[in-house]
């Protein structure tokens, strides 16, 4: 009877997993859903914590005291960081909680290694597996999460991907023959762990901002897949479903992120898009003259527009610029110009970032434009304002084939009448790329803080 | 080599092979609609979805003997850990959608 009632559970929480991904890809029904797998997920705990039994001997769970005190410290510590976080360090809060489920799998598997029991094949397969998948995606996550808060800078280590490619090798070798029993060392088990802790630092180590979202979403991915490998090691259908689901889904939106930058995955797995490469490039480049534009100057030229497209980039997230932003949209509206945000899929440092931001800020909603419609009305436009974007709008991805970001769609600002650009220097964007765009003659450079920069153009505005 | 052939013979596997690749298709169609607006929070909610993991770390957790004191702190440690990811994951998601839906009110 109880076992019937935890499968039941295990049903509904399956159940419940894939009809909450199907409502949080509807706008409306986005946040039901959420809370639908939030239910789903803990009544499969409870249920296992009260209602499972080992299949071989028939014994309940016990360390009752232990369970609870771990299931209560990580739901305070955890509550309390994703209330706290800030808006613009979303990204690095999943990314860090990305690398918890990492390392949770892989003390799962660590933990199933030990104990003496003899274990099949199918289960050692699943151990090992689980544990390397597991710390590739902890170790990456850290990193990833470093690179994002700006404690790990972006260093391009001289021959990485002949490192990753013996490190992946080396793992390889050594899970065939721990899983095939050619030899018991556990030596050779602690150094899988070790090889693939490196293995994830040094994979993401190297890859630049922009790359960024990708990374992230194909660590979500390979969680998911160790949790997977959780489900088959105690016949669990709700890990495994859970797991799996989360795999492919993550997946499919590493591709659909990879598609908009017009990169494959493999060239973002080998990590070829280091600052040495796009430094080499501009380095050959001629710089121009770009032109300043001043404040007063961009307040009249702005109120006296028709049409007027705010392009966000990272920048606006780095300066808290979003409400700022928003103000500086109503002023507008009052005079009587009509505004609009051109929203690049990957601008910021994950796919729908300046979404979520401007979100915060009240931004309503039919105002964000998405890349195709946006450069459909880009030629209406009469006055272009970038926010701290710049990889999105570089013409080089459309003219310049040397170019790393060569035949990413881009935002074609130049189509618009002027181009203001809001950056606090002339220095290259995250990827590391020199944007000619600044020098074009349409270009108008207004140089300082977003937010500020942003507050005192209101002010102007309200002026005028 | 007889280990290795009763993975492909055992139909226990075939089941959980079936749940597998079942899943991998549902997981491509319900994502495959996604709006672009949409991809932060989906994220995030398949992140906290993942933290499913906890359930493999409590079974761990219930079956270690208690004098096993390296088994009991790692166990431990495993479920403090997914929790983080499956409470923390559903929070912040919880949080990006709530601003969504705010601004539909409107």
């Amino acid at each position: 009877m109880e076992s019937t009632i935890l499968l039941l559970s295990y049903l509904i929480g399956s159940i419940t997993f894939i009809i909450g991904l199907k409502m949080l890809s509807h706008p409306e029904t986005a946040r039901k859903g959420n809370l639908v797998a939030a239910a789903g997920m803990t009544l499969a705990i409870f249920a296992t914590i009260f209602l499972w039994e080992n299949p071989h001997t028939h014994e309940h769970l016990h360390n009752y005291g232990w369970i609870f005190g771990g299931l209560i410290i990580g739901s305070v510590v955890g509550t309390l960081a994703a209330k706290k976080v800030q808006m613009t360090s979303m990204p690095e809060m999943v990314s860090l909680f990305n690398g918890m489920g990492g390392a949770c799998a892989m003390l799962i598997s660590l933990i199933e290694y030990r104990k003496p029991e003899a274990k099949s094949m199918g289960e050692m397969i699943v151990v090992v597996l689980g544990m390397l998948i597991g710390t590739v995606s902890f170790a990456g996550s850290m990193i990833a999460w470093g690179k994002l808060n700006g404690r790990i800078k972006d260093r391009a280590i001289p021959g990485a991907q002949m490192i990753n490619f013996l490190l992946f090798g080396g793992m390889i070798v050594m899970a065939v023959m721990v899983i095939g029993g050619f030899s018991s060392n556990p030596y050779l088990f602690y150094g899988i762990l070790a090889l693939a802790a490196a293995y994830g630092i040094l994979f993401v180590m190297p890859i630049g901002g922009a790359d960024m979202p990708v990374v992230i979403s194909l660590l979500n991915s390979f969680t998911g897949c160790a949790a997977a490998f959780g489900g088959f090691l105690y016949d669990n259908p709700v890990m495994l479903t859970g797991g799996i689901l989360v795999g492919s889904a993550g997946t499919i939106l590493t591709i659909l992120m990879c598609k908009a930058m017009n990169r494959s995955l493999k060239n973002v797995l080998i990590g070829s898009f280091g600052g040495q490469k796009a430094g080499a490039v501009a380095g050959n480049k001629e710089q121009g003259a770009f032109k300043e534009i001043s404040l007063n100057d961009t307040a009249v030229l702005m109120a006296y527009a028709q049409k007027v497209m705010i392009i966000p980039g990272y920048g606006l997230a780095v300066a808290q610029a979003q409400h700022a932003c928003h103000e500086l949209e109503k002023v507008l509206e009052e005079k009587g110009v009509e505004v609009s945000y051109g929203i690049h899929p990957v601008a910021g440092r994950m796919p729908g970032h300046m979404n979520v931001l401007l979100a915060e800020a009240d931004v309503p909603y039919e105002k964000l434009l998405e890349m195709e419609d946006a450069n459909d009305q880009m030629a209406s436009e009469n006055v272009v304002l970038i926010l701290g974007a710049n990889d999105v709008v570089n013409p080089a991805a459309k003219d310049d084939p040397a170019s790393p970001i060569y035949g990413m769609p881009i935002l074609e600002v130049e189509k618009a009448e002027h181009v203001i650009v809001n950056k606090r220097s002339m220095k290259p964007g995250y990827a590391g790329i020199e944007n000619e765009l600044f020098f074009r003659p349409k270009t108008s450079m207004l140089f300082g803080d977003a937010k500020k920069v942003l507050q005192d153009l209101v002010s102007e505005l309200k002026q005028v | 080599m007889e280990q290795f052939t009763s993975i492909f013979t055992d139909p226990a596997s075939y089941r959980l092979i079936t749940i597998v690749i079942l899943s991998i298709f549902l997981g491509i169609e319900v994502i495959s609609r996604v709006p672009s607006v949409l991809h932060t929070p989906l994220m995030s909610g398949a992140n906290a979805i993942h933290g499913v993991v906890v359930i493999g770390a409590i079974i761990v957790m219930g079956q270690a003997s208690s004098d096993d004191y390296l088994a009991l702190t790692l166990g431990f440690l495993a479920v403090v850990l997914g929790t983080l990811n499956v409470v923390g994951g559903f929070v912040v998601t919880d949080r990006m959608l709530e601003m969504f839906s705010k601004k539909k009110k409107k």
